[in-house]
């Protein structure tokens, strides 16, 4: 019997796809030398849609492939569209960027392709060693694009600092593997999810889901693994950290609901109580830690600490709804968070970029596009209707009115009151105050691209909230149905 | 009337279509575009508020029915939609918005200069955003546009306001929010109970009574800070003086009432035993509401503060008639904010006419404007008088009709608001003998020139309603009273059927949902 046969490679096919494209361009890049990197960040972006495509033609319907490692469904469709939408506005983002940086090599968009790659191998996991696999590619990719810009001190610090914590998590989760598999004896989620139908289970199980479930919360950036987040969000090169804030924590997500949903579903009583911990921590930190940032990238950092915080209600609550509201979330945080760091991108005075958030003051009155887009984020961000975050938090707080977790519930809404200060006080900046610094002229055209689309999404996203909700809320049944 | 006809939709969106024609305005002409925008703010406002009165002319007023219905799949996953409907206790809030946003246009027609399109946007984004308020049946529909109305009014507060506008606005936005995100969760939670987010639905359904408490009080956050009653008032008085003329207009003239219009429209029908629960609690902070702020508002300086305080202890009369909940305690609550819509608007608006001309609010400034200005003085009366609640205003009629309610239900409250009244009239006569009466000493206040004819535009309309309502009231009342009546004979069979059959246990609702309740 052959290990595999032909048909069993298709569901994997917008990965080995996106690898052998990986692969590709790394040719054309060294083939064609330093002036290649737009055809090849170009190139990229094309092969990010085109796996969306794939991803799309392999379809919903659960398919389990490579002997149960790899897993597709519609949940991991959703996903994986998501993470590669991500990926692609932010090699769009980088290109402008790395090219006044002077940082525009080839690689870039090729090490973005490789950690997404990665990404997608994390989100169809269906086996421990699948999912760690998936991890270390994309990890391995992150620790480099990090240290991009690597002349200068903060970018190889963040690298540095991304890759020690990492790597300690890494450890974590791969101990927390280890116990899992010597505690009963495989390490396919549908085998454990089999072997606990009994309810019969040992303690080391229970360790083994604490360590794997740290390692995904210091990979997802939750309170109190969160610690890096600052550092590197502020140390790396913007686009970077606008790639970081969006796809890898999208993956991150994905793989916290699948691994606790799938094949420890019914230990969900035992589970629930470390991510409401993470959850209400998370939230808390996100929103006090914020209040006197005075770099926006820090900002930002504290915020998807936050965001990630509401997120996990949904995962907290383990139910269908729950999961459901967790996708719309994190979907709509996507675009919240590429369109604030299109913002970001464009706070560049004199040729050098500025950071600081007192940089915004008067915007609206130099740049009032520019202002209008970042307000309509905040406001989102902030969860005032009717901006597309009202929708997302919407959906997690049901979740967690629907299993009764009324604590949790409470704080997310005060805590969301908190966060708004923060947010409030960027767009005070932006209305109220004099203007400061005026920016540099003109915007690159592929920001004003993502800005106009974001933002447009963002403020529309209630008139049509239908494609975006039932796809939601069938990726979030064929979970449960697997 | 016609029912295939969305009257109300468009009377909603309708300013949206202005929003859109400001913004596609040239810019190469500063003082042309801001001009332009007034006029394409003042039409569009204009055309609304007319096809708002075409709301009130086919309005049915012998049915307490809602009227107009429209109805549209809008979350589909989440059995919400799109569902808009007035009825009497609705339709004249949907008149007030429409018409002071016309006036604030009128009013800010000099008094702005800066970001002018800005300005008009906003004002138009806000007409959106109330009107849908009041017409929405649907919660989550209603609280997208309760809370949305806070963005609009952050950037009013905030851009054109006065010295201490940012804290004002922070102060504003945050407390407002924070009432609000609660009442969220009770909407969720009435989601969970009755599987829909339908308020005629969730009028008639029967809560659990341990449950109908929680959701009172999580809606009470939210409206009591909105009405405000008195603790959770303190915003206002910040928000009021810091704001711009019109900002405050709709402040005091709209905003306001939507906590008033959440309780009669929420609390009462949908946790009845709550209400019966916590009238008590709410008699006694409108009584504090009435006659301490009345007291307060009698030692300030600054009239925009005065009169700000003066819409604390109003709005106390207003929560007073609600929770009697007697047919006339409430008509007279609902006329009684239709009153203090248009007189504590036309309050805020006489004290912008004097600011423009003296970039003051201070009351010892002036002194002896009726030997200077005459007609701005009579207008100024006239509100003055309504505010106190003097027979023949519009302000009688709402008093009158509260203390009625008040009086069948508790000698005492009815007894203690009306010390509100009397104090009432000592401040209000007070302001106006210091800012009218006396000799002119002043040279600045001697050169200050009567209203003018844009002003008295303005005026002129808010004169005539204030006799209107205090004159012939029926003409109000007769849409109201049935959808009141409703609303009462609701209440008490829900009161009445909890005194038959006391709660078996707490966990009834619990136990119908297990029985196959509707949910996802």
């Amino acid at each position: 019997m052959p290990i595999y046969s032909a048909p069993d490679l298709l569901p994997a096919l917008p990965e080995i796809f996106l690898g052998c494209s990986a692969m590709a361009l790394l040719m054309v890049g060294a083939f064609r030398g330093e002036g290649s990197t737009r055809i090849v960040s170009w190139l990229a972006v094309a092969v990010l849609v085109a796996a969306i495509g794939l991803v799309l033609s392999v379809g919903t319907e659960r398919h389990v492939a490579l002997n149960g490692m790899f897993i597709t469904d519609g949940f991991a469709a959703f996903m994986k569209i998501f993470v590669l939408i991500g990926s692609a506005a932010s090699i769009v983002l980088a290109m402008d960027y790395n090219e006044r940086e002077r940082i525009a090599r080839f690689e870039f968009p090729v090490l973005i392709l490789l950690a997404t790659t990665g990404m997608l191998m994390m989100i169809s996991a269906g086996d421990l060693l699948s999912l760690y696999i998936g991890l270390e590619l994309q990890s391995l990719a992150l620790y480099v694009v990090a240290a991009f810009k690597r002349d200068t001190v903060e970018s190889s610090e963040a690298g540095l600092k991304y890759f020690v914590l990492g790597a300690l998590s890494s450890g974590m989760l791969l101990y927390g593997c280890s116990l899992i598999y010597g505690f009963s004896g495989t390490t396919s989620f549908e085998r454990l999810a089999a072997s606990f139908a009994g309810g019969d289970y040992s303690i080391g199980i229970i360790i083994g889901i604490v360590f794997v479930s740290v390692g995904l919360a210091f990979k997802c950036s939750a309170v109190p693994f969160h610690m890096w987040t600052p550092d590197v969000y502020e140390g790396a090169p913007t686009p970077v950290t606008a790639f970081f804030s969006v796809a890898p924590k999208l993956a991150a997500i994905a793989l916290f609901i699948r691994f606790l949903i799938e094949p420890f579903g019914g230990l969900a009583s035992e589970w629930r109580q470390i991510i409401q911990f993470i959850a209400v921590a998370s939230m808390l930190l996100g929103a006090f830690a914020a209040i006197n940032q005075r770099n926006i990238k820090r900002l930002m950092a504290y915020s998807s600490i936050g965001h990630v915080g509401y997120a996990l209600i949904g995962l907290a609550a383990g139910t269908e709804v729950g999961i459901r509201g967790v996708l719309i979330y994190m979907a709509i945080y996507v675009f919240m968070n590429l369109g604030t760091f299109a913002v970001i991108l464009c706070m560049r005075r004199d040729g050098r970029m500025v950071e600081a958030i007192e940089d915004l003051a008067g915007l609206s009155k130099t740049r009032p596009a520019l202002a209008l887009a970042l307000a309509i984020f905040m406001f989102s961000m902030a969860g005032i209707p009717p901006l597309a975050g009202f929708f997302s938090k919407l959906y997690v707080f049901l979740a967690a009115i629907d299993a009764g977790l009324y604590p949790l519930a409470v704080i997310g809404v005060v805590t969301s009151v908190v966060g708004a200060y923060y947010y409030l006080r960027i767009v005070k900046l932006m209305y109220f105050d004099e203007p400061a610094v005026v920016f540099d002229q003109p915007i690159g055209g592929e920001i004003r691209t993502v800005l106009i689309v974001t933002a447009a999404l963002v403020l529309f996203f209630f008139v049509v909230p239908g494609p975006l909700l039932t796809s939601a809320e069938a990726a979030a049944a064929a979970l449960f149905a697997g | 009337m016609s029912n295939s006809f969305p009257i109300l939709s468009l009377t909603t969106f309708l300013p949206l279509v202005g929003v859109l024609l400001i913004f596609m305005l040239p810019r190469r002409d500063p003082v042309l575009m801001a001009q332009n925008a007034r006029w394409i703010a003042l039409w569009t406002s204009l055309i609304t508020f007319v096809l708002s009165l075409f709301i009130w002319a086919w309005f049915d007023p012998a049915t307490a029915e809602f009227q107009f219905l429209e109805q549209a799949e809008w979350l589909p996953t989440f059995n919400i939609s799109y569902h808009m409907g007035v009825d009497g206790i609705s339709l004249f809030f949907v008149l007030l918005s429409t018409f002071l946003t016309v006036l604030c246009i009128l009013a800010s027609w000099q008094a702005i200069r800066v970001r002018v399109r800005e300005y008009m946007i906003t004002f138009l984004v806000l007409e959106t955003l109330m009107v849908g308020m009041f017409c929405a049946l649907d919660l989550i529909a209603f609280y997208m546009f309760f809370e949305g109305v806070l963005i609009p009014m952050f950037l009013i507060i905030g851009i054109w306001g006065g010295p201490r506008r940012v804290y004002s606005a922070f102060k504003f936005f945050l407390y407002t929010l924070l009432g609000s995100v609660l009442m969220l969760l009770a909407i969720l939670a009435i989601y969970y109970q009755t599987g829909t987010t339908d308020i005629p639905t969730a009028m008639a359904f029967d809560f659990p009574p341990g449950m109908q408490k929680w959701l009172f009080l999580a809606f009470f956050a939210s409206f009591a800070v909105k009405v405000p009653m008195w603790p959770v008032h303190t915003w206002l008085p910040d928000a009021h003086v810091e704001a711009p003329t019109a900002g405050s207009v709709i402040l005091a003239g709209v905003l306001l009432k939507m906590g008033g219009y959440g309780f009669v429209r929420f609390s009462l029908p949908m946790f009845p035993l709550a209400t019966a629960y916590f009238t008590p609690l709410i008699f006694t902070l409108s009584i504090i509401a009435i006659i301490y702020t009345s007291l307060v508002a009698l030692a300030q300086e600054d009239m925009k503060k005065l009169i700000a305080y003066s819409s604390v202890a109003h709005m106390g009369i207003v929560t007073l008639g609600i929770f009697t909940v007697t047919e006339e305690g409430l008509q007279g609550a609902v006329i009684q904010m239709l009153s203090h819509g248009v007189v504590s608007a036309a309050l805020f608006l006489i004290v912008g006419v004097v600011y423009d001309r003296l970039h003051t609010r201070e009351i010892a400034r002036y002194g002896g404007l009726a030997d200077v200005m005459p007609r701005y003085a009579v207008a100024f009366m006239i509100f003055m008088l309504a505010s106190i609640g003097l027979p023949g205003t519009s302000g009688f009629i709402g008093e009158f009709l509260v203390l009625l309610g008040a009086f069948q239900v508790s000698t005492w409250a009815a007894f203690l608001a009306t010390t509100g009244s009397i104090l009432g009239a000592a401040y209000m006569l007070y302001l106006y003998r210091r800012v009218v009466f006396g000799v002119v000493t002043r040279a600045e206040v001697k050169a200050m020139l009567d209203l003018s004819p844009r002003e008295i535009l303005v005026f002129a309309p808010l004169v005539a309603l204030v006799l209107w309502i205090g004159i012939y009231p029926n003409s109000f009342l007769r849409p109201i009273q049935p959808s009141i009546s409703n609303l009462v004979e609701r209440v008490e069979n829900a009161q009445a059927a909890q005194l038959d059959h006391p709660p078996s246990s707490r966990f009834a609702g619990r136990a119908a949902r297990l029985a196959g309740m509707p949910r996802n």
